[in-house]
């Protein structure tokens, strides 16, 4: 025994006391799904991406969009952005401008030329996508990166669709649609113009397509019944919008409606003919419409920017006739199912023409030979796989019942392009059960810095109005990463290391960069203290059962 | 203040750590090569806040001195759960002796290692500096230590006195210290009477007493902010002479608070003003860290069943009326809302406190 007086047993480490045994909860990591991955119907995963666009790593974080979305410089554009409205940040400060990162993304892929490449195998199956618009190019996109051939039979002359012949330029410059449908093209997509598909039958039969995905969209403006005199300009708003696009790119005169513009309808075809006009030389683009603006189709955005380059709104009422340089309108009122009401009072509005933007029809002529494809209201009726009654015949966009977006069209192709691929491959897919959601109240939002989102530049309302410049602005490198790193990461662990620091009992083991951490069960007492304070609800605390 | 701003939008000025940030500018805690000062198997309860600040704030004196440090401890909740005979869970030299005299035993092993240096350097041997660091509860410190800290900060010894404030003797069953907040209710403040719960009256303020004492560095820190706690501890090991710490350390058991909710319950401490967290140098407060997110104390107040009696059987709003006057004095005194100096949340995105505070101050006053 050579030990110091009164010792008589050697010291050893506390660690020999498993306070582990002591616990009644464990402490459990785990993925929530964030609003944004839930809301965005282009199946995006934002927060995946913005993880990388943080690091400043863009060109993984663009290319972790493309495993979804074939068209980020597109979408960075014209998307409503439906998924920054559900973002958990808006109830913190402001929500984060996924929209605006995404968009510089996109460019940023333009500008150095980033390519992705087909890693399947060839499978050997031809697949017919009708239509080249954002549904059949994403569909087309996806096809052939799972390894299949993809031919596009398009009617109009240029591809695009209704991105080229809806969107106005000031919206979407036609280069960055150029430029993302070539990068689309060289995946060894092949892109038929001016091939309009009458029979669907046929053009498969001749061209041996295993399946086939339509998306022909809706392009014929619906009409109403209005009284007009003789002279009364009248026409619809998609015929507008398309020969804007032809005027531009065909170099031919834009069509004349004088100075007194009146658009009939609610919805954001109403707003861009509006704006359109306004551009056009307009001194007055009047949106009447019969509902109030609560009720109204078109998106908060488009609106207040419609209102903002000097449109003006007549809410509840109808045009009752049109004239030679006049039209009368009568004002509604809404019932108490919210159903607007004639008044029977009307009055006189000057103008010198009227374009209707009362929705669009779809085009199904060249399915009327094939069996068993049901239609409804118009459109055509599809199973959750996105199958028509046709087995291999699949449909998406606007002729299938849902929102009629650029993003929910890139979203169909997707789904559709899994469901395809499955269908020829004689299986099915299921897509993955999402994880919970993760709400505001599961963040401890002390955590995260205030900090405001970046406002685009958005170009001076005054100038817009005359010319047909991009409105909206982008974000440069700087600020793009400001608000990439806005994102809370809501329910995905993005090593803060607050769970390895707060601990007490240093039972948290940090398995290094990239790898997250582990509870060290030996010695976790189950206090709860690392669920509380993880920034981002990927914890929580399961009762032990024995 | 010699420190690096940096700004960030995600987290990581408020988290321990952020992939994004250069390891050197992380947290000590963030460290996967970490001391842990206090490892694990200790015996305090679920959800302690003294463990937790204890290994924060030694952790980051280890880094600050390169290793070089001794740990002496006052008797206490501290004392008793990490070293059951014959194991311990101290990681870093430490040395116990009696409840009332860890400022004179620290005293004596800073005058120790003095004598070791000047021998050394008398005799042409290299120099090893040594750092002494003392550590209690509140108990400890304001009550039965108090004489022999008193002495330690006259006599201005070059040591950094750390006490660890959970507001109670918390390991005998939670007696009243002269820490204890007023109306809390303890084992012998029982919430009983006109007057339940601890007497209002003067308080036993350590942070101004030592600040009394003219000494060079006076902090306080709570465990809610590990930043500010090894900026502070940083700072304080890079001067010389007396210095004192005081950290809030949240106890779940004496508080009646869930044992998850310590840090909250810390940070709603400071958020509320009931306790300032400030530093000064010689009697003068220089600077203050400001509320980010304003609550009234009854956010605090609820979440601790020593409080119950100021809600239920009925709710006591004059006693809590007094309580919200106290944090308002303290908002009042030490400048803790008014938000246009550079606090966390001033400027486009919020700043973040790192790297080394201040360099090291050689000679000895």
């Amino acid at each position: 025994m050579d030990k110091p007086f009164a010792i008589t047993l050697d010291v050893g480490s506390s660690r020999a006391n498993h306070t582990g045994s002591w616990r009644t909860e464990r402490p459990v990591y785990l993925d929530r799904t964030p609003p944004c991955a839930t809301a965005c119907p282009a199946g995006e995963a934002c927060q995946a991406w913005l993880y990388h666009a943080e690091e400043g790593s863009y060109e993984l974080a663009w290319r972790r969009i493309m495993e979804d979305n074939p068209l980020p410089a597109v979408m960075g554009r014209v998307c409503y952005h439906p998924f920054e409205t559900s973002c958990n940040r808006a109830q913190v400060d402001e929500a984060v401008g996924i929209n605006a990162v995404e968009r510089f993304l996109g460019d940023l892929a333009i500008e150095e030329g980033w390519r992705v490449t087909v890693d399947a195998p060839p499978s050997g199956r031809r697949v017919l996508a009708v239509g080249a618009g954002p549904s059949g190019l994403s569909a087309a996109y996806h096809l052939a990166r799972l390894g299949h051939q993809v031919e596009i039979h398009e009617a109009g002359p240029v591809a695009g669709g209704m991105m080229r012949f809806g969107i106005p330029t000031y919206r979407l410059p036609r280069a960055i649609l150029e430029a993302e449908v070539a990068r689309i093209v060289d995946l060894g997509v092949t892109i038929r113009l001016d091939s309009r598909v009458d029979d669907l039958g046929v053009t498969m039969t001749d061209g041996g397509f295993d399946a086939a995905f339509l998306a022909v969209g809706a392009h014929i403006g619906r009409r109403t019944y209005i009284p007009a005199g003789e002279s009364a300009r009248v026409l619809d708003a998609v015929s507008l919008l398309r020969s804007m696009d032809e005027a531009s790119t065909q170099g031919l005169e834009p069509p004349l409606l004088g100075r007194r513009v009146v658009v009939y309808g609610g919805g954001n075809t109403a707003m861009d003919a509006a704006r359109t006009a306004k551009r056009l030389g307009a001194t007055d683009a009047v949106v009447v419409y019969r509902r109030t603006r609560d009720r109204m189709p078109a998106h908060d955005e488009e609106v207040e920017d419609a209102l903002a380059e000097g449109v003006l709104m007549r809410w509840l009422s109808t045009i009752r006739s049109a004239d030679s340089g006049k039209v009368v309108i009568e004002r509604m009122e809404l019932d108490e199912t919210g159903f607007p009401q004639p008044t029977g009072e009307t009055e006189e509005l000057d103008a010198d023409s009227v374009v209707l933007a009362l929705g669009q029809d779809v085009d199904l002529s060249l399915l009327s030979r094939i069996p068993g494809v049901e239609v409804d209201d118009g459109v055509v009726r599809v199973g959750p796989d996105l199958m028509t009654g046709a087995a291999g015949v699949f449909a998406g966009g606007d002729m299938v019942p849902d929102e009629r977006t650029v993003t929910v069209a890139i979203g169909h192709g997707r789904t559709a392009a899994r469901h395809v691929d499955a269908f020829l491959r004689g299986t099915t897919w299921t897509p993955p059960r999402p994880a919970p959601a993760v709400t505001v109240d599961l963040l401890n939002t002390w955590y995260y810095a205030d900090a405001s989102r970046t406002i685009r530049p958005v170009l001076d309302a005054a100038r817009r109005r005359a010319t047909f410049d991009e409105v909206v602005g982008g974000l440069d490198a700087s600020n793009a990463l400001f608000e990439a790193r806005r994102c809370m990461s809501c329910g995905s662990c993005f090593e803060c290391d607050n769970c390895y620091g707060v601990c007490p009992d240093n039972a948290v083991i940090k398995l290094g960069a990239g790898g997250k951490y582990e509870i060290d069960l030996d010695f976790c007492k189950g206090c709860g203290i690392c669920a509380h304070e993880c920034p981002c609800g990927a914890i929580t605390m399961v009762p032990e059962t024995s | 203040m010699p420190v690096q701003q940096i700004r960030f939008y995600q987290t990581g000025s408020f988290a321990v750590g952020n992939r994004l940030l250069d390891p050197e500018q992380r947290s000590v805690q963030s460290d996967e090569h970490r001391t842990n000062s206090l490892t694990s198997g200790h015996r305090a309860c679920q959800g302690c806040g003294e463990a937790l600040g204890a290994r924060y704030a030694l952790d980051a004196a280890m880094r600050a001195t390169g290793g070089r440090l001794v740990a002496v401890n006052a008797t206490g909740c501290l004392e008793v759960f990490s070293t059951p005979y014959p194991e311990s869970s101290w990681q870093v030299a430490w040395l116990h002796s009696l409840f009332g005299n860890a400022p004179a035993v620290a005293t004596g092993v800073a005058a120790a290692f003095a004598v070791k240096a000047a021998k050394a350097a008398a005799r042409g041997e290299p120099v090893d500096d040594v750092r002494v660091v003392a550590q209690g509860g509140d108990g400890g410190t304001v009550d039965i230590g108090f004489g022999c800290l008193s002495g330690m900060f006259e006599r201005d010894d070059d040591v950094l006195y750390i006490c660890y404030d959970n507001e109670a003797y918390m390991n005998t069953g939670v007696q009243r210290s002269g820490a204890t907040p007023p109306a809390a209710r303890t084992m012998t403040t029982q919430a009983v009477g006109d007057e339940p719960g601890n007497p209002f009256g003067q308080g036993k303020n350590l942070p101004l007493i030592a600040m009394a004492h003219g000494i060079g560095y006076v902090a306080t820190a709570t465990v809610a902010d590990l930043r500010d706690l090894e900026y502070k501890v940083t700072k304080a090991m890079g001067k010389r002479g007396a210095r004192y710490l005081h950290v809030l350390v949240p106890c779940p058991l004496g508080w009646g608070s869930a044992p998850g909710l310590t840090l909250q319950v810390a940070r709603l401490a400071t958020q509320t003003g009931l306790f300032p967290v400030f530093e000064a140098e010689r009697g003068e407060v220089t600077s203050a860290t400001k509320i980010r997110r304003h609550a009234p104390v009854e956010e605090y107040l609820r979440l601790q069943k020593r409080y119950a009696h100021l809600f239920s059987p009925e709710r006591r709003d004059g006693v809590i009326g007094k309580l919200q006057d106290q944090a308002d004095r303290n908002i009042a005194r030490f400048g803790l809302l008014d938000g246009d100096e550079a606090g966390p949340t001033a400027g486009p995105g919020a700043t973040v406190t790192t790297g080394p505070a201040a360099t090291r101050d050689e000679e000895i006053r």
